[in-house]
């Protein structure tokens, strides 16, 4: 098992009291295993990946990833899980603006000590990118900008992968190619997929979906 | 991983050079504009400490006399009763001042001269050797004497042995003063049993000159500190602005992994490696600014004080150290702010451009309470405070009160043009600017405090001048002025101009020491030129007709307060003794004046002739006399001035006085003019998400540069407006406090509409120059960049 979370709880304090965003969530991932979390707008979805990340801590609760509890851990050992161990896809893409495309893809797993630029060379073929290795993310295209940051997450070979609306910034067409690029890459690379979606017909392309409402699973 | 992250790092730079060259120019900036003035002030003082120890001023006690003269037997004498005494023989040679000291028994040997120097044999030194840095031997002309170089020697001093000095200046047998060890035995006889006509004077702890000086340099190292504090603002404005462009990166780095500790350490580092660079272009620049402004400080304290300044520079360690810890510690200080944030910084805080110093409620309460406090405690300081430093700290505070202040001024002003705002251009026009703010309100507060300072200054030394002129038209109150080239010529002029005008007064001076000073003997013939004109700052009663009635001497303000002299106290001339029974306003002399009356001077310098004369004349018969003149006698054209051509002289000199806080002004206004045309340029890149919209929604890309100089123009101007009261209030410090204690006199303060205009319009047309090209950028950006922003909403 790759990723356990139990009993997670997040709560913030606003001019209007404490609200709570999520209220005990349980759930669990194993490799190779890709899963959907799906809901409504503020249901907390985003809120549970960045708490699964280790970009944010919870009021309450346990975040197991291979068997570590982040929770437990401070700001410079969650930075070490993020390096190692979880790969992030965000839907605004957060490329480095003063790196290449190939520099960006490169870059987390030369952070982690992992970089292969033999893998990088053929994810970015696989990712219809080659001719743009020497650009800048601001010469692509959405789409481009997105498989870029789709390929420098799995150049690290994490062993969780996070998707936060990877696709919602594409047209279909462009997120359906995507999407299905990731989770080839995915099944390949045997990491577990943790995906934040709105799009049903996306969702229906994993595993394993889980619905969030009001900060609980469905 | 460190390697990584400082390459991603500097990778910003790399693409958007222009703010890498915002931070290491403005850094650069502010401390040239600082080091240049530490380094005016190091030589300044250097040439203090070179004199000092040439002369052994302040560091021991001194016997003197009263007429300035010791006879070689009363030395002697002293000696012989066990007295540690050195002599010392000074006077002037050909206009610059030459000592002579005793290497054997003064207690800094021949002060900074090293004469272990294997050129000076003990033939050369039984010869005589003048010894001088370069510059002053190479103004000596026609001295048959050995001329050693020695950098030590203070500027304008020539250094040699008694002997050669007394031979030199003709006073064989005669000392000027004797300077005291420090250990004495203890069994010897009191002085005033030994020589009763002399007295001992006390170690002074410094120089005089340096401490006549010091508040001057206070002044200096004020204006060095007031440029460093506006390049400061565009350090921390470009600090800042960067911290806040490459926000979504390190949002990126730290969500990929990479430790915060090491993020903040990386930029630490990156802005220490960029802070010393700049430190030293700063400090190359600082060198060439003083290089520049050192003749003219060096004219100042020489018009001032009469103190003796080296015209060149040399790199002292200590300036070029100071300049370059000001550099890291102003880029710390500007950066520690950003850097506490970045460390505080959550990983989810909006990565998205925003203006960096868009502000919480929080903040802006606790500016405004800062800014409140501040000018409240310089209220406190000008009511209650007394003192230089007192003044400096009121000066201190109301800048940085009211620099506080403008921000929030600024969007009140702005908020009310949004609620007064007609048409939907209108509206979004004053919305925008005030969003702006933010981001601009660094460059506005350099702004505010460049033209401030500007407004202050120039206030200052333009009641100065007025004051000045004035002075002049009270003083230079002969028509025509004469100078012959012998004494027959003078006998025949004076009989050729005695017919033809009201009365011709002769000039005559002679140059003595008075209390140790160099000082001009003057000896006016009694007349209502004089007694009208020549008003006491202070006096005994019937001041005048004593003096013209032989009773007494006046003296200028300059010797009174150099060798504190007061009124009733007695002083020598020609070894006769005078009761000073005035004192007189002499700006722009640099050495000391006594008045005697005629019959008086001529009873004390019988041998002493007036080549010069001042003519009493209606001034509409000026040209006429003075074609006249030059017709009949060899006259050159320079030999006959009239009164306006000795104003324009004076009022040259008196100008070249204030060359350097002229230079200073401009500096700083340029720097401020930089920091607002850097700031407008970094912001420009931000700006398209919140221009996109607008240009979709119909307005052209040129119309928006239009708008944008149109704001810088709005902007410049509200905080000249608010520029204007601050500047006088600081011109009001100046000259009611600074001023006092800088220069010992305090000036009437006057407005001065017409330099307030003009400066305003500098500073829109500073604030055009500087939104031009911003603007320019903004009319050519392409569509497709504009699109972009709705495209990859990043």
């Amino acid at each position: 098992m790759i990723l356990q979370v139990t009993d997670l709880k997040k709560s913030f304090s606003g001019p209007e009291g404490t609200f709570s965003i999520l209220n005990g969530v349980s759930m669990t991932l194993d490799s190779g295993e890709t899963l959907a979390l799906t809901g409504e707008s503020g249901s907390g979805k985003s809120t549970l990946l960045h708490l699964v990340g280790g970009l944010d801590q919870p009021s309450s609760g346990k975040v197991l990833i291979d068997g570590e509890d982040i929770v437990q851990l401070d700001d410079a050992g969650r930075a070490s899980v993020r390096r190692d161990k979880v790969g992030v896809v965000f839907q605004q893409f957060n490329l480095i603006p003063s790196l290449t495309v190939g520099a960006n893809i490169a870059f987390q797993a030369r952070l982690a000590g992992r970089n292969d630029p033999d893998w990088n060379a053929d994810l970015t073929q696989r990712m219809g990118l080659s001719e743009q290795v020497a650009k800048y993310p601001e010469q692509l295209s959405g789409g481009q900008q997105q498989r870029v940051a789709i390929a420098r997450t799995l150049a690290a070979r994490p062993k969780l992968v996070l998707a936060d609306e990877p696709t919602g910034n594409l047209d279909e067409a462009t997120a359906d190619t995507v999407m299905a690029l990731m989770l080839d890459l995915v099944a390949e690379t045997q990491s577990a997929l943790l995906m934040v979606t709105h799009s049903e017909r996306l969702a229906a392309q994993t595993s394993r979906r889980l619905h969030l409402r009001a900060g609980r699973l469905a | 991983m460190i390697k990584l992250g400082l390459w991603t790092l500097l990778s910003h730079w790399r693409r958007n050079p222009m703010q890498l060259f915002t931070l290491v120019i403005g850094l650069s900036l502010a401390t040239a504009l600082w080091s240049g003035v530490q380094a005016v002030n190091a030589e300044a003082r250097a040439s203090y400490d070179a004199a000092a120890e040439t002369l052994g001023e302040g560091q021991f006690a001194q016997v003197t006399s009263t007429d300035g003269v010791i006879a070689q037997d009363d030395y002697i004498a002293l000696r012989r009763a066990g007295w540690q005494v050195s002599p010392v023989v000074e006077g002037r040679l050909q206009g610059l001042r030459l000592i002579g000291l005793d290497a054997l028994t003064a207690p800094n040997g021949l002060g900074p001269v090293d004469l272990t120097d294997g050129a000076l044999t003990v033939e050369t030194l039984l010869g005589g050797v003048i010894f001088a840095t370069q510059d002053t031997l190479d103004r000596l002309v026609d001295v048959n004497i050995t001329q050693v170089a020695s950098a030590d020697v203070a500027p304008g001093v020539f250094l040699t042995d008694v002997g050669t000095a007394q031979r030199l200046l003709s006073m064989d047998g005669q000392l000027s003063r004797l300077i005291v060890a420090e250990t004495q035995p203890l069994n010897r006889a009191p002085l005033a049993e030994i020589t009763p006509s002399l007295s001992l004077r006390p170690p002074q702890g410094g120089s005089d000159v340096a401490r006549l000086t010091d508040s001057f340099h206070l002044n200096l190292t004020a204006f060095g500190l007031l440029s460093f504090a506006v390049g400061i603002f565009i350090v921390n404005g470009a600090i800042g602005l960067a911290f806040e462009q490459r926000r979504p990166v390190i949002r990126t780095l730290r969500a990929l992994g990479f430790p915060l500790r090491n993020l903040v350490g990386l930029i630490a580092s990156e802005l220490l490696v960029l802070s010393v660079i700049a430190g030293a272009i700063g400090v190359g620049l600082g060198y060439l600014v003083a290089a520049a402004l050192l003749p003219d400080v060096a004219a100042t304290l020489s018009g001032l004080y009469g103190a003796s300044v080296s015209g060149t520079l040399q790199l002292r360690p200590e300036w070029w150290l100071s300049g370059l810890a000001i550099a890291v510690g102003g880029t710390g200080l500007a950066a520690s702010a950003s850097l506490w944030r970045l460390a505080q910084m959550p990983l989810l805080a909006g990565a998205r451009p925003r203006a960096w110093a868009m502000q919480a409620k929080r903040g802006r309460f606790i500016q405004a309470l800062a800014a409140v406090s501040l000018l409240v405690a310089a209220g406190l300081l000008a009511a209650l405070g007394s003192g230089l430093f007192a003044g400096f700290a009121m000066l201190a505070a109301l800048l940085i009160g009211a620099a506080l202040a403008l921000p929030l001024l600024l969007d009140v002003v702005l908020g009310f043009g949004a609620s007064r705002a007609r048409g939907v251009i209108s509206e979004w026009f004053w919305a925008d600017t005030r969003q702006q703010l933010p981001g601009l309100s660094l460059a506005l507060m350099a702004l505010l405090l460049a033209m401030a300072a500007n407004v202050g200054v120039s206030t200052m030394v333009s009641s100065f001048r007025l004051t000045f002129t004035g002075f002049l038209d009270q003083r230079l109150a002969s028509e025509l002025y004469v100078y012959t080239n012998d004494v027959d010529q003078a006998a025949q002029v004076q009989a050729f101009l005695k017919p033809r005008v009201e009365i011709v007064l002769p000039i005559r001076a002679a140059t003595q020491d008075v209390r140790g000073l160099p000082t001009e003997i003057y000896g006016p013939t009694p007349h209502s030129t004089y007694r009208d004109n020549w008003v006491f700052l202070q006096s005994a009663p019937n001041a005048w007709a004593e003096i013209e009635a032989g009773q007494g001497a006046a003296i200028n303000e300059q010797l009174a307060r150099r060798a504190d002299i007061a009124i009733g106290d007695r002083i020598t001339l020609a070894g006769e003794p005078f009761d000073v029974l005035g004192i007189y306003g002499d700006y722009g002399n640099p050495i000391g004046q006594a008045l005697v009356t005629e019959s008086v001077f001529e009873a004390l310098f019988p041998d002493i002739r007036a080549l010069r004369f001042g003519v009493r004349m209606p001034p509409e018969d000026v040209p006429a006399l003075t074609n006249a003149l030059l017709a009949e006698f060899d006259l050159p054209d320079a030999n006959v001035v009239n009164q306006a051509g000795i104003k324009a002289f004076s009022l040259d000199v008196f100008d070249r006085t204030f060359t350097v806080t002229g230079a200073l002004n401009v500096l700083t206004l340029a720097v401020a003019g930089f920091a607002i045309l850097m700031s407008l340029l970094t912001l420009a890149t931000m700006r398209l998400p919140q221009l996109a919209p607008v240009w979709a929604q119909g307005l052209t890309r040129s119309k928006l540069g239009q708008i944008e100089i149109l704001r810088a123009v709005i902007l410049a101007l509200l905080t000249t407006v608010l520029a204007l009261p601050l500047g006088l209030a600081l011109a009001w410090t100046l000259l009611a406090v600074v001023n006092v204690e800088a220069f010992g006199w305090r000036l009437p303060m006057f407005l001065f509409p017409a330099d307030y205009a003009r400066l305003a319009i500098f500073a829109v047309v500073a604030a055009i120059l500087a939104a031009l090209w911003p603007a320019v950028k903004l009319s050519n950006t392409r569509p497709a960049d504009l699109l972009k922003v709705f495209s990859n909403e990043r």
